[in-house]
C-alpha cells in the first residue's frame, strides 16, 4: 500500500524533472521545515518506507529524493556538492574517497560502532553481501553451485547452454560492479578464472542490479553475478524460479554509507537525518523495511565486510583503475 | 620586659617558597620534557608508517614495456588506518610530472643522500605529515625516476599527544604535590630542631647559665656553642659582681668599724672641750659613712636581684615576726615597742631577702623618726591586696615633701640630726615595684607616718 502511494508520489514531480534522474521524488512535499535532498543509489522502492518513517517523525522536513547510479552519484556530488545535503551509495570506495577528498561534514557524537564509520563523516548502515541468483529451471537435475568454483564448473559443463545467458556488472559503469570486483580480485585468483569462463561465454553487462534482476526473472539470463543480497531478496520474493545464492568460499559484504554534504544548506535536518539512518534496528518489527540495517552487535571478524578505510582508495587510483579495467577487459571481452 | 626582636623574613618560609619553587620548575621541566620525548616518539611512529607505505608503492613500480606501472599494493593505504580515520593524500609522479593521486599534493625536496624527506605542511586546510620519497628505475635502454608524495592528517598523532600530555601533566603535578609536601615536612623537622633548642633556653630559670648538653644538629653546634660561650661568661661576671659587692662591703665597712672604735677609745681619754667636740663630730661622720656605705651596698644588692629575681614560696607573717624580733632589742634600747598585727598567715611567693630588707628599712625609720615611749605597729593583710603597713605616732612626712621622699639620697627637713643616707625608701620602693607591687607614703589622720608596701 505504501509503495502505491509512493509510486503515484512519483508522477508529479516527474512531470516538470528536466534532470534524467533514474527516479525522483517527493516526501512531505509542502513542509515548512528543512527540505533534505537526498542522492541515493538505493531504489526507491527500497528506500522509501525508511524516509516516510522519517517524515513521520520529523513533520516540518521535507525530502526530495533522487536516484542515480553509484558513479553518476559520485560525479554528480564532485560537480554541484551544493546541490546535495546527504549521500547515500553502495559504493563504499567513492563514499570513503568523497569523505577524504572533503566533500563529506563530519558529525560528532553518532551512536555507530567505530568500524562502521569513517572520520566522523561516512557513516554506514546496512550490510549487504554479494550473491550469486540463478534461475532454477537452468539447474533442472544439475547440483545447484555454492562456490565460485562450482558455478565455474556448471558453466564449463555446459557452455552453450550458458552461451549469452549470464549477467554481471560492467565495472566500467557501474561504482558498486567496480567495488564488489577488485574486492572479489584480492580476495581469490578465482575472480579472474571465473571472468574468463563468463567472458567466453558472452557475458551480459548491466549498470545495475535491478535491471540484472529483471532479467533474471523473465529468463533473459540464467545466472547473475555479484547481485546485492538486498535487491535480489525483495526480486525473488514470491518467485520460486529464482535463487539466490551466497558463495561459500568467501563472501563480499558491502556497507551502504550516508554522508551529509560538506555544504549542505540543512545541516541539522541532514544530521537528523543521518541520525535515523544509523539508529535503524534490523528487529524493529513494524520497520519491515527490505534493507538489511546494520546490527551494531555484529561481530565484525565473522562478517567479511569491506572496511571503511584508507584501503578503498588503492583502486581508485588512476593507475590502478587503468591496470585493473584493462586486465579486467581482457578477461571478459574477449 | 625583653623588648622582642626585629623580624624580616622567616627561614622556614625562605626554605618552603625555595623548594616548591624548585619542585614547581621541575615539574613543568618533567611535563615537557615527558611531552616533548612522547610528541617525537609518536611523530616517529607515523613517519615510521609513511615510510613503510610509501616503500610499498615505490617497490610496486615497474618498466613494463617502456611503460611506468605503478600497482599500489593494497596494504599501501591500508596501513594507513587510525583509529581517528586520518585523511590520506597522495600524488605519484614520473620524473616530476604528475601521474595520478592527488594533484594539489606537492613533492618535497629535501637533502640529495636522505631517501625520504619529512615534511608538515597544510593540505586542504589540514595540516599533515607528508613523506616523499624517489626510486630510479633502469628498462630497456631507459631510465625513468618514479616519485611518490604521501601525506596524512594528524588527527591520531594530536589524540595521542592529547592523552600523553594528560598523562604528563598529572605526572607533573604528582611530582609537584609530593615535593610539596617533603619540603614542608624538611622545613618543620628542621625548624623543629630550632625550636627545641628555643623552648629549652624559655623554659630555664633565671638562674640556670650552665651549658646545653642535649645533642643538636651539627649545622645548629655553632649556634649552641656561643650560646653556651655567652651563658659561660655571664655566669663568671654575675659571680664576680656578687662577689665584688659583698667583697666591697666588707672592705668599707670594717676599716669603718676600726676607725671609728679609735674615734670613741680617744674621746674617752681627751679632756678639752672642744676636742672632744671634734671628735664626736668625727664619730658621726663614720656613723653616717657606714650608714651610707651600708645603704649603698644593700641598694646595689637590691637592684641586682630584683633585675633577676627569684621567687620562692614564703610567709610574709614568719618573715616579718623573725624580723620583729630581731629588731625588738633596738627598739627597747629606744624605749619604743614593736606591735605586729593582721592575719596569722600570709602565703606569698617573692624574694624574702628582698621583702626583708624593705620591711627592715621601713621600720628602721619608724623606729628613727617617731619620739620614745610609742608604738610601732607592724601589719601584715591581704585586704585590698597583700601588703605589709608600719605607722608609728611621731611626726609623719613633711607634708610638702612626701613625693620626693623615695628619690635617691632625698631626705626631710626632720631628718636634720638623724643619722641617714636617704636610701631606705628608695630599697623599699624598688623591692615593691620588683614584685610588682608599690610604696605609699601617708601620714595617719591621729598623726605619725604610715608606710604601706603592697606586693
Ligand atoms: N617614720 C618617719 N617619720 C617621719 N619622717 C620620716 C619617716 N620615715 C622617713 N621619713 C623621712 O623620709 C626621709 C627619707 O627616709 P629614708 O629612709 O629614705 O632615709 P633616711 O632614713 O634618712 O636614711 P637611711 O638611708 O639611713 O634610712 C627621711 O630622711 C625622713 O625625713
Ligand atoms: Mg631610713
Amino acid at each position: 500500500m505504501r509503495y502505491l502511494i509512493a509510486l503515484i508520489l512519483i508522477l508529479f514531480p516527474l512531470v516538470g524533472a528536466a534532470d534524467d534522474w533514474e527516479d525522483r521524488l517527493i516526501f512531505n512535499e509542502g513542509a515548512k521545515g528543512a527540505h533534505l535532498r537526498v542522492i541515493s543509489s538505493t531504489d526507491t522502492v527500497l528506500f522509501a518506507p525508511l524516509i516516510e518513517s522519517f517524515v513521520a517523525q520529523y513533520p516540518s522536513i521535507s525530502i526530495e529524493y533522487l536516484v542515480s547510479g553509484t558513479a553518476d552519484i559520485n560525479r554528480r556530488v564532485r560537480a554541484t556538492p551544493e546541490a546535495f545535503d546527504v549521500v547515500i551509495s553502495s559504493a563504499m570506495d567513492l563514499q570513503l574517497k568523497l569523505a577524504n577528498d572533503g566533500f563529506a561534514l563530519p558529525v560528532e557524537d553518532v551512536q555507530v560502532p567505530s568500524w562502521a564509520q569513517w572520520h566522523h563523516s561516512l557513516f554506514a548502515f546496512t550490510f549487504e553481501p554479494a550473491t550469486i541468483v540463478i534461475n532454477r529451471a537452468a539447474f533442472e537435475g544439475q547440483p545447484i553451485p555454492q562456490t565460485r568454483q562450482g558455478l565455474i564448473e556448471a558453466l564449463r559443463k555446459r557452455p552453450e547452454e550458458f552461451r549469452g545467458k549470464i549477467g554481471t556488472y560492467d565495472v566500467r559503469q557501474s561504482g558498486l560492479g567496480y567495488l564488489f570486483a577488485t574486492q572479489d580480485a584480492r580476495a581469490s585468483e578465482t575472480y579472474w578464472r571465473l571472468m574468463e569462463v563468463i567472458g567466453g561465454l558472452d557475458v551480459r553487462l548491466y549498470c545495475c542490479s535491478g535491471e540484472m534482476i529483471n532479467d533474471l526473472a523473465d529468463g533473459t539470463i540464467y545466472v547473475a553475478y555479484n547481485v546485492l543480497g538486498s535487491y535480489a531478496e525483495v526480486r525473488t520474493e514470491g518467485k520460486d524460479a529464482l535463487e539466490v545464492i551466497f558463495p561459500s568460499d568467501f563472501q563480499t559484504i558491502m556497507m551502504r554509507t550516508a554522508m551529509i554534504s560538506e555544504v549542505t544548506q540543512a545541516p541539522e535536518a541532514a544530521e537528523q537525518f543521518i541520525r535515523f539512518l544509523v539508529s535503524q534496528n534490523p528487529a524493529t518489527p513494524e520497520g519491515h523495511s527490505p534493507l538489511p540495517f546494520l546490527r551494531s552487535d555484529t561481530d565484525m571478524t565473522e562478517r567479511e565486510t569491506i572496511g571503511l578505510n584508507p584501503a578503498l582508495l588503492t583502486f581508485l587510483d588512476g593507475l590502478k583503475r587503468q591496470k585493473f579495467l584493462s586486465a579486467w577487459e581482457n578477461a571478459v571481452i574477449q | 620586659m625583653v623588648p622582642s626582636p626585629t623580624v624580616s623574613g622567616s627561614l622556614r618560609n625562605r626554605l618552603v617558597l625555595a623548594l616548591i619553587g624548585g619542585a614547581a620548575v621541575l615539574a613543568i621541566l618533567l611535563f615537557f620534557t615527558v611531552r616533548s620525548y612522547a610528541a617525537k616518539v609518536a611523530q616517529q611512529g607515523q613517519d615510521n608508517i609513511l615510510v613503510a607505505s610509501v616503500a610499498s608503492i615505490l617497490d610496486a613500480a615497474a618498466l613494463r614495456e617502456g611503460a611506468l606501472e605503478v600497482d599500489i599494493p593494497y596494504a599501501a593505504f591500508s596501513m594507513l588506518s587510525t583509529p581517528s580515520d586520518d585523511r590520506v593524500f597522495y600524488a605519484v609522479f614520473q620524473d616530476g610530472a604528475f601521474m595520478s593521486g592527488y594533484d594539489d599534493l606537492q613533492l618535497s625536496d629535501g637533502p640529495e643522500e636522505e631517501q625520504w624527506t619529512f615534511h608538515t605542511g597544510e593540505v586542504r586546510g589540514e595540516r599533515i605529515r607528508q613523506v616523499s620519497a624517489r626510486r630510479t628505475l633502469v628498462g630497456l635502454g631507459k631510465q625513468t625516476e618514479i616519485a611518490v608524495a604521501l601525506g596524512q592528517t594528524q588527527d591520531a598523532l594530536s589524540d595521542t599527544l592529547d592523552q600523553i600530555s594528560r598523562n604528563a601533566a598529572y605526572l607533573g603535578l604528582g611530582f609537584f604535590l609530593l615535593t610539596a609536601a617533603l619540603s614542608f615536612w624538611v622545613a618543620s623537622t628542621t625548624f623543629g630542631q630550632l625550636n627545641r633548642l628555643t623552648m629549652s633556653v624559655t623554659r630555664r630559670g633565671p638562674q640556670d647559665l650552665s651549658p646545653f648538653k642535649k645533642p643538636v644538629p651539627k649545622e645548629m653546634a655553632p649556634l649552641v656553642l656561643s650560646l653556651n660561650s655567652l651563658m659561660g661568661r655571664l655566669d663568671q661576671s654575675l659571680s664576680q659582681s656578687e662577689d665584688f659587692i659583698a667583697e666591697a662591703a666588707h672592705r668599707v665597712r670594717t676599716p669603718l668599724a676600726t676607725v671609728r672604735s679609735y674615734a670613741e677609745t680617744t674621746l674617752h681619754r681627751v679632756e678639752r672641750k672642744e676636742n672632744r667636740e671634734a671628735l664626736r663630730a668625727m664619730v658621726r661622720a663614720i656613723d653616717e659613712s657606714s650608714r651610707a656605705a651600708g645603704q649603698l651596698l644593700d641598694h646595689a644588692m637590691i637592684t641586682f636581684r630584683a633585675d633577676h629575681l627569684e621567687r620562692e614560696e614564703i610567709d610574709l607573717v614568719d618573715l616579718t615576726r623573725e624580723l620583729v624580733q630581731r629588731l625588738t632589742p633596738i627598739a627597747e634600747m629606744r624605749e619604743l615597742s614593736l606591735s605586729l598585727t593582721g592575719e596569722p598567715s600570709v602565703p606569698y611567693s617573692g624574694d624574702p631577702i628582698l621583702i626583708q630588707n624593705a620591711v627592715r628599712n621601713m621600720i628602721d625609720n619608724a623606729l628613727k623618726y617617731a619620739p620614745a615611749d610609742s608604738t610601732v605597729e607592724i601589719d601584715v593583710d591581704t585586704t585590698p591586696g597583700i601588703q605589709i603597713t608600719v605607722s608609728d605616732s611621731g611626726p609623719g612626712f613633711p607634708p610638702d615633701e612626701i613625693d620626693m621622699l623615695t628619690r635617691r639620697f632625698e631626705r626631710g627637713q626632720n631628718a636634720t640630726g638623724t643619722i641617714g643616707s636617704g636610701l631606705g625608701l628608695t630599697i623599699a620602693q624598688d623591692v615593691a615595684t620588683a614584685h610588682g607591687g608599690s610604696l605609699v607614703l601617708t601620714n595617719q589622720q591621729k598623726g605619725g607616718a604610715c608606710v604601706i608596701l603592697s606586693l
